[in-house]
């Protein structure tokens, strides 16, 4: 159970990227995040693993105050939130493997990391990982040699060789075309069906959003405007979010 | 195209004006320089100068590198300037089997032209004509600087003027003809040459490669990027501060004492190889055992200590290790030198490479123990200031800040003491002490008590300047300081252009650090890594390309700057160029110029190679 109370953003320009935003995901929970560019929805994500520091609010997970663990508390937390991004932040010229194996650091003692070593059985999980999300034959190529979707499918492997109990995705498909989008968002169904991991996804296509998520959370400059099911998004619901300009497509 | 235009700016009397204030300014500097610089062409026309500058272009054209070995045939040939009064005295005829020389007429005023016939010479030779004052043969004084050449059939005829000696006695004109004899050989000047471009060029290689080895962490702790999210709280910061010079007194110590374990059986080969296998082989296993890779629950106390104790004599074991391994280089590089010494130079290298790390191994030990206490301490403070109420927290921030300034600001006190020589314990001691209590009571008033300071940044500013600091320094500067420590010679000459090289590209390796992209970083300090897992993973693999460059680009540098290092002492080709520049030996200078094109040219060719296959 992830609980959002009143969390705040305040950048250090003064703009307020969230305000006092608050929800609840139950654990197992395909939520959907969805808003114009720039209405805090990256914002959000990233204060959930503390990539960015909340200004204000509480994020309880299981219980435990995300916003007050110290730094070795953090490692700990973090190595059990898997994240996927709209760019995919691969390390281009390292090796498939190696980015995929990423994903164990939070698990690995920093002294083995030196030498660049990781047990047998990470390398095994690794390569599960990879056929799991069907890249497994590109294991030793360069990651900026791969197409956008196969990139992407690293960063899944990667999220999931953390052993992760909920994954951020934040616009995992913006970057993709739309047949390359389904197959990304099937992985990460996929995620949250058979293992039960809790996903946070940010998405831009309303489509994605009925055919994919359980719930859905609105943005709108940093406030919440919207929290239900999929189908309660009607028309005056979708001018609220998008603004009174806006037109459904797709 | 409308904003075009409009954006076109208009011709007016003002901007005709700003442009005419622009020339008259630009012509106005320009003069200024050229009388700073005393410009002057007057000095070049005048015939004297061009008479040494061209004498000096031909030298500086013929590096003296080969050289024949040369036959000489000089005949002496009688000569009156002024014919004497009573006629010429007749001569005994020369032996004409030889080489021998007519001159017509015997006898001429001083400035008139006699003509001087040679016959029977060799062949196709060459040499100086010269007339020898006074009347003996002997005579080393030579006049005059007409050269004659030989034809196929070894003679030659040539006018020759007089000069305004005139005298009683018979003097003589000296014909000395040169031919070149076998194959040519190389000079004395080339094989110097060569040997010092060998060590110019080792000179820059090791200034690089130790240059390259210390900037690479420091790069990390001077790029912006990396040093900005670092942020912790005051008790943190005063708890690191204490640890380390209380772990650097701490770790010398101990390691001196290890020292004392390993020197009995310094000298016996047998135990310093049987060290050195095995002491790598516990170091693993105690490693191995002390630092799990993969730990998925947090360990109980009693396991931690054990894991601390272990790791501790496994670090002391380690440094055991590295003495004995010093010991058993020594031992071998001597052995080596007696027995093998045609190889005497790999002999030398291991009794070097033992003394470094037999000097190095304490200061690493400080260091070590110093960064690990420092490291712990600050752990410590950043529980305590989580376990703590915010009152409490406060007072024991004013305490240990407090503690912690009036360390530092002693040590600084004690620092320049050592460096100026104050011996006022005033100035030196109580002053600093009471500047840091204070200076420590102010932050910790001042701050809350539970904020997180920005150290990073701190850390960051400090060691920009002191890199910006030792960088305006010139390596040729720091040469003349490292000729005094370690004499005169091509080590100095390393020491200099090595800190150089650590100052500048420490610098230049910072700024690939900052301009790197921020996706892997995020992505993998968002799996849980820690600040220096997210370094090796996402930073190093993007650095590499330009750091290989940039190093390539300082190896560059290191060799034509270690061409003239030797100008001030410190080794390499630059030490004979100078000498025979001073000495107006343009030839050999020409030679040693031609190397230092030939080794900077071949680099240039051989890193752009590199460039192009690994970046």
């Amino acid at each position: 159970m992830l609980q959002i109370k009143n969390l705040t953003k305040i950048y250090d320009g003064g703009v307020k990227a969230l305000d006092n935003v608050s929800f609840d995901v139950p654990d197992g929970q395909f939520l959907a995040i969805i808003g114009l560019s720039g209405s805090g929805k990256s914002t959000l994500l990233r204060c959930i693993n503390r990539l960015i520091e909340p200004t204000d609010g509480q994020i309880l997970w299981n219980g435990e105050d995300i916003t007050k663990a110290s730094p070795e508390e953090m490692r700990r937390i973090r190595r059990k939130i898997g994240m996927v991004f709209q760019h995919f932040n691969l390390v281009h010229r390292s090796k498939v493997l190696t980015n995929v194996l990423a994903g164990r650091l939070g698990y690995i003692n920093p002294a083995w990391s030196l030498l660049n070593r990781f047990p047998k059985d990470d390398i095994e999980k690794a390569v599960r990982q990879m056929e799991r999300v069907g890249i497994a034959d590109k294991a030793n190529h360069r990651a900026d040699e791969l197409s956008g979707g196969q990139q992407q499918r690293v960063g899944i492997a990667r999220a999931l060789m953390q052993d992760p109990e909920m994954i951020l995705a934040d616009e995992p498909v913006a970057s993709l075309d739309p047949v390359l989008a389904h197959s990304i968002m099937k992985h990460l169904e996929d995620i949250n069906k058979k293992d039960g991991v809790t996903v946070l996804c940010s998405l831009h296509f309303l489509d994605l959003v009925h055919r994919y998520a359980d719930c859905v959370v609105a943005l709108n400059a940093g406030e919440l405007v919207f929290e239900g099911l999929p189908k309660e998004i009607d028309d005056k619901k979708f001018k609220d979010i998008y603004g009174r300009d806006a037109e459904r497509v797709g | 195209m409308s904003d075009n235009k409009d954006n076109k700016k208009k011709a007016s009397p003002w901007r005709s004006a700003q442009l005419g204030l622009a020339i008259l300014a630009g012509l106005v500097i320009y003069a200024y320089g050229f009388q700073v610089t005393k410009v002057d062409l007057e000095d070049l026309r005048s015939e004297r100068r061009q008479e040494s500058l061209s004498r000096v272009l031909r030298a500086l054209a013929k590096p003296e590198l080969f050289a024949y070995e040369q036959q000489e045939e000089i005949i002496n040939s009688p000569v009156f300037v002024t014919c004497p009064a009573g006629g010429v005295p007749s001569f005994e005829e020369s032996d004409r089997t030889g080489p021998y020389v007519v001159i017509t007429p015997l006898c001429a005023n001083a400035g008139e032209t006699v003509q001087v016939e040679g016959f029977n010479f060799a062949p196709n030779t060459t040499g100086p004509l010269r007339f020898i004052p006074g009347s003996d043969p002997t005579n080393t004084v030579e006049i005059g600087r007409d050269t004659v050449d030989t034809d196929s059939s070894g003679h030659f005829v040539f006018d020759f003027v007089l000069p305004k000696r005139p005298s009683e006695d018979v003097q003589y004109i000296r014909a000395t003809l040169r031919q070149n004899v076998g194959s040519p050989h190389l000079t004395k000047t080339a094989y110097d040459t060569w040997e010092k471009i060998i060590e110019t060029v080792f000179l820059a290689l090791l200034a690089t490669t130790f240059g390259t080895f210390l900037a690479i962490p420091l790069s990390f702790i001077a790029a912006r990027n990396l040093m900005k999210p670092v942020r912790s709280p005051l008790a943190s910061i005063a708890f690191s501060v204490l640890g380390w010079p209380i772990g650097i007194f701490l770790g010398y110590l101990i390691v001196r004492w290890v020292e004392g374990l390993s020197s009995p059986f310094a000298q016996s080969i047998p135990i310093n190889l049987v060290s050195i296998i095995l002491v790598p082989i516990l170091a693993w296993l105690g490693f191995r055992w002390a630092l799990p890779q993969e730990e998925i629950s947090k360990p109980g106390p009693v396991l931690q200590v054990a894991r601390t104790g272990v790791l501790f004599v496994t670090v002391l074991v380690g440094f055991y290790g590295l003495f004995q391994l010093a010991n058993f280089s020594k031992n071998l590089g001597s052995i080596w030198v007696e027995n093998w010494a045609s190889l005497g130079f790999l002999g030398n290298f291991f009794f070097q490479m033992g003394d470094i790390v037999g000097i190095i191994t304490p200061a690493l030990g400080g260091l070590a123990v110093g960064g690990a206490l420092s490291s712990f301490m600050g752990r410590i403070g950043q529980r305590i200031t989580e376990r703590l109420s915010a009152s409490s927290l406060k007072v024991f921030n004013i305490v240990f800040s407090i503690l912690a300034g009036a360390t530092i600001f002693g040590l600084i006190g004690q620092l320049v003491d050592w460096l100026y020589q104050v011996s006022n314990p005033f100035y030196t001691l109580w002053g600093p002490v009471l500047t840091g209590t204070l200076l420590g009571l102010a932050l910790a008033i001042f701050t809350k008590a539970k904020a997180t300071l920005p150290t990073g940044m701190v850390i960051y500013y400090v060691t920009r300047t002191i890199l910006n600091g030792l960088r305006s320094i010139e390596a040729l500067v720091m040469a003349i300081v490292f000729v005094i420590a370690v004499g005169i010679g091509p080590f100095a000459g390393v020491m200099a252009l090595g800190l150089h090289t650590i100052v500048s590209l420490a610098k230049l390796y910072s700024e690939q650090v900052e301009s790197i992209s921020a996706g892997p970083l995020e992505a993998v300090t968002a799996t849980g890594a820690n600040r220096l897992q997210t370094i090796i993973y996402a930073v190093v693999p993007q650095i590499i390309p330009p750091y290989i460059s940039y190093t390539m680009y300082r190896w560059d540098i290191n060799v034509r700057m270690s061409t003239i290092i030797g100008f001030v002492g410190g080794g390499g080709i630059g030490f004979l160029l100078q000498q025979n520049i001073n000495l107006l030996n343009y030839r050999a200078a020409s030679a040693q110029m031609l190397a230092i094109a030939v080794v900077v040219a071949s680099m240039d060719y051989v890193s752009s190679v590199l460039r192009e296959k690994y970046v």
